[in-house]
């Protein structure tokens, strides 16, 4: 199955939910851990799962979990948040270049999923992606995050360590199988990753993780686009 | 829930929300120059390289984890599998090669 080559007419909200599922197992390992140590940190079970119920956004939770272990205060963790997630207004308006046109509504609904996973998959297939693909992709995302917040709150000091840690490998083979298809069939694709790749490991050693991603993809993204001679997109 | 604990929760939701919504919502029929439109279509493949790297290096203490895990995914996605298959395949190799001494 070449999960990027579906014409509009096949992308269905349950092919959406299907190609999600990397995504929901992706974020297994991650929302376990989360609820784990939302529960050593202090949060209520109730606490921990209106979070990701509420923020839905990897990082910055477990950012705001070792602030406030420090103790540090609300308005601080709510900047620090801001700051993580900035590199979601290029996705989105990257996205909105895809997406199916559709009521603003319907589109602010899906805003609020737009974590790098679940833009990672719908910004990657080829030409136009519908609504109903994107809400797929989301919710079971969603549902997955929401409901392993619980379950590692309950449950996850239990895993067996091997297996806790190889799954933290999970979103990075999500990233690379969702890259790997595009680089095969254009060279840009490749430099593109590539120049990010580079201009984020040297941001990184001096910025915060937010800020190097999203200046790593901005120059990349842009670089790429200039130095094209011809204007012809791999579509 | 503590108030101040309920506001925190509030204050950070709102905060990602800010960053997900204007992007979809106010560039909703908005014409953009080519330039502009081929520098976002280039975003999600750069996106992916600063997400990968160098992240996936540090995830363990041992840098051969990340670099065992980063070829085997590729590989796996090269040899054409799907998106789960690639996955569970990179999990499956790092998981058997860690009951080995090769992660030290």
């Amino acid at each position: 199955m070449q999960a990027s080559s579906t014409s509009p007419a096949e992308q269905t909200f349950s092919l959406g939910l299907k190609e999600g599922i990397s995504v929901a197992l992706g974020y297994f390992p991650a929302a376990v851990t989360f609820g784990f140590l939302a529960q050593t940190t202090g949060l209520t079970s109730l606490e921990a799962v209106m979070m990701s119920l509420l923020v839905f956004t990897g990082a910055a939770q477990f950012m705001a979990l070792s602030l406030l272990s420090i103790g540090t205060g609300a308005l601080e963790i709510i900047f620090t948040t801001f700051i993580l997630n900035i590199r979601h207004f290029l996705m989105s308006a990257s996205l909105n270049e895809k997406a199916e046109r559709d009521h603003p509504l319907k589109k602010a609904g899906y805003a609020f999923g737009l974590t790098d996973e679940v833009f990672a998959v719908t910004s990657t297939k080829e030409g136009t992606v519908t609504t109903s693909y994107i809400y797929g992709v989301f919710l079971i995302s969603y549902a997955s995050w929401v409901m392993n917040t619980g379950v590692g709150y309950a449950i996850g000091g239990f895993l067996p360590e091997t297996i806790q840690q190889s799954m933290t490998f999970a979103l990075y083979a999500l990233f690379i199988a969702l890259l790997a298809p595009s680089l095969k069939k254009h060279r840009k694709v490749f430099f593109l990753a590539a120049v990010a790749a580079v201009l984020n490991s040297l941001f990184s050693l001096f910025m915060q993780e937010g800020w190097s991603i999203i200046l790593a993809t901005l120059l990349s993204a842009c670089a790429i686009e200039y130095m094209e001679p011809t204007k012809k997109q791999p579509s | 829930m503590s108030t101040e604990m309920f506001l925190l929760i509030i204050g950070m939701a709102i905060a990602t929300y800010i960053t997900r919504m204007p992007g979809l919502v106010f560039f909703n029929g908005v014409n953009v120059s080519p330039r502009l439109e081929g520098i976002l279509k280039n975003v999600p493949y750069a996106a992916l390289g600063a997400l990968i790297f160098p992240g996936a290096l540090f995830i363990h203490d041992n840098m051969l984890f990340g670099i065992v895990g980063i070829v085997s995914a590729f590989i796996i996605s090269f040899l054409g599998g799907s998106l789960i298959v690639v996955v569970l395949g990179s999990i499956a190799i790092l998981t058997l090669l860690s009951f080995t001494p090769f992660f030290g």
